[in-house]
């Protein structure tokens, strides 16, 4: 019996023949990542050894710079952490800083067939350079890096084909909320991207779907390698590279085909990703107070880009507050040097520093009692972006550009249609 | 591990930021419990008593990695049994020793107020009020021994790896 992508690195990992849905695999960790929320004091358990510091990274992103106190004092544990075990590959607030889940893209941290883990729920972005990469607990992390290992329970596998193009206007992100809207989650299952279709679509935009397809509840989201997948991590990484493809007879849960060119931009509703997605003209009028682009999901160079191009030559509707979180100082510096901060903040932007920020409801434009907010982040839980009585919709970055112009939730077709 | 006791019903698609939520992220570990669905159901956490179970629906602990499930620990209940489990949430599970099924059909099977009886290694699952039983996914072993042993801290501690609780 053939294996998908994600059994095949489980075996490959876990020194098996086979591994098949239902098993649990004691697997070797190639990279480990550790974040400043790991260092808060009512989280962090102090390390006597690791198992190989040049395996570890250490990203801070969730709150930084440090809103309060408490994260200053766990950013000042991680950064004593990282001196007393020497850990090279550090980010602290400064010129490589950056969401753990961008970096890891901007410095190629992952490659095809490797295994990576960070106690972030949405670590499986890195799934889109065709590997495998889950977040874990915090607990988890601290024995990784420890031991070097971690289990993974084996779930089936869903594959999702992708063919064509998506139409003008129309993102990855429409892309997902279109298999959450219809599918819904996929808890205790893989998710597999492949098909033609992937080459009409960037590595930006492929790792909007692996990072939301946290959302899913899936296990693993694994992308197949392409060429265009392949250049980019070589451009980053020296090592040699083993793309992973699934067998011809690897057994799936579900094949599903998506035809991107069919597709339209959506929102999805407050409170819930799954189940949730209606065409954006269904909400399309609803006022907002915030509208809001960033997160580890849209936070890349072309998220911003296609912001500015929305935005260009206009201004955000008076009362509603545009901000704009680049994921990484390297988004933000080619942002600079493109222009799309300049465009942006004359539209009115407020261009945040690369964080988490307030997509997990920490800092940088949290939401108040009954306020609106449209973002283009991984979340819109009830609370999760502030006040449990705040409402979160979720778009895309162009519809959270054109939203940001028009005061209300708005189709971006009407900005960027010729 | 048997428990037997009343259950609370969550939902379907109950998620983490419910469970912990940022408000309560600054907090001591013994603050956080109170928080537990204060946006979904305030008041509730304060009338958990020691020992009760929680039932929950379809992918119960979507959402991040946070340690929801030990607040749920700390909170008193003794366990949960729910339709599915999200991945991430049920390895916090395992990872902080708190005793965590999934059984298929379990929301129908229960009312708000029934007793349950559990016996956890086994699987076995028995509405005591209604009388009725029903067979839960027993935990690989692997990860039966690790909420046995107390989760990974205890396992790390012993071994000298981590430093003991502050």
């Amino acid at each position: 019996m053939g294996m998908t992508i994600a059994e095949k690195i489980l075996a490959a990992k876990g020194g098996q023949k086979t591994v098949k849905p239902g098993d649990v695999v004691t697997v070797e960790v190639d990279t480990v990542i550790l974040f400043d929320n790991n260092f808060m004091p009512n989280n962090w358990r102090d390390i006597r050894k690791v198992r190989d510091a040049g395996r570890i990274v250490v990203v801070f992103d969730h709150r930084v710079p440090a809103p309060t106190q408490q994260a200053a004092a766990g950013q000042r544990t991680g950064r004593e952490f990282v001196r007393r075990f020497g850990i090279k590959r550090f980010h602290d607030v400064g010129r490589e800083q950056g969401i753990s889940h961008q970096l890891v893209a901007d410095y190629g941290y992952a490659v095809p067939g490797s295994v990576l883990v960070c106690s972030d729920s949405h670590t499986c972005s890195a799934g889109v350079f065709n590997c495998l990469a889950r977040g874990v607990g915090g607990p988890d992390i601290i024995y990784a890096a420890i031991k070097g290992e971690t289990w993974f329970r084996c779930g089936e596998t869903v594959r999702y084909e992708l063919t064509g193009k998506l139409p003008q206007a129309v993102t990855a992100k429409d892309a997902f909320l279109h298999i959450a809207g219809v599918h819904g989650d996929h808890a205790t299952m893989n998710v597999e991207y492949g098909g033609p279709g992937l080459a009409s679509l960037t590595i930006n935009a492929r790792k909007t779907m692996t990072t939301m397809s946290a959302e899913l509840s899936a296990e693993f989201a694994t992308f197949e390698a392409d060429d265009a997948l392949l250049e980019w991590v070589s451009a980053r990484n020296p090592q040699p590279l083993q793309p992973v493809r699934p067998d011809a007879d690897a057994r799936y849960f579900a094949v599903r085909t998506i035809e991107l060119d069919t597709l339209e931009p959506l929102v999805a509703l407050p409170d819930s990703v799954v189940k949730n997605s209606q065409p954006v003209g269904v909400v399309a009028g609803t006022a907002i107070d915030q509208a809001y682009i960033g997160s580890c999901a849209n936070g890349t160079l072309d998220d911003l880009e296609l912001a500015a191009r929305v935005v260009q030559g206009k201004r955000v509707a008076p009362g509603v507050r545009f901000i704009v979180t680049p994921a990484s100082q390297t988004v933000y510096r080619d942002a600079s040097r493109l222009g799309i901060v300049q465009t942006l903040l004359d539209a009115g932007a407020v261009i945040a520093p690369p964080t988490c920020g307030a997509c997990g409801g920490g800092h940088m434009g949290v939401l108040g009692p009954e306020e609106v907010c449209i973002t283009s982040t991984t979340r819109n839980f009830k609370g999760r972006m502030g006040d449990p009585s705040s409402k979160v919709y979720m778009g895309s970055p162009a519809t959270v550009a054109a939203s940001a112009l028009a005061g209300r939730i708005t189709d971006p077709r009407e900005f960027l249609n010729p | 591990m048997k428990f037997t006791a009343r259950v609370w019903k969550a939902g379907d698609n109950i998620n983490t930021d419910l469970i912990l939520p940022n408000k309560a992220f600054y907090l001591t570990v013994e603050e956080q419990p109170s928080y537990v669905f204060s946006a979904n159901r305030p008041g509730w956490s304060s009338q958990v008593q020691k020992g009760d179970i929680l039932i929950g629906g379809h992918n119960f602990g979507m959402g991040s990695s946070r340690p929801a499930a030990r607040s749920l620990k700390n909170l008193g209940l003794s366990c949960l049994v729910a339709h599915s489990i999200n991945g991430l949430f049920f390895r916090n599970c395992v990872n902080f020793a708190f005793p965590a099924l999934e059984c298929p059909g379990i929301a129908e099977a229960f009312e708000e107020g029934d007793v349950a009886e559990i016996e956890f290694e086994a699987g076995r699952v028995r509405n005591v009020t209604r009388g009725t039983e029903l067979q839960a996914k027993p935990l690989p072993p692997k990860l039966l021994a690790l909420v046995m042993a107390g989760g990974i801290y205890p396992l790390l501690e012993k071994e000298g790896l981590i430093a003991p609780k502050a």
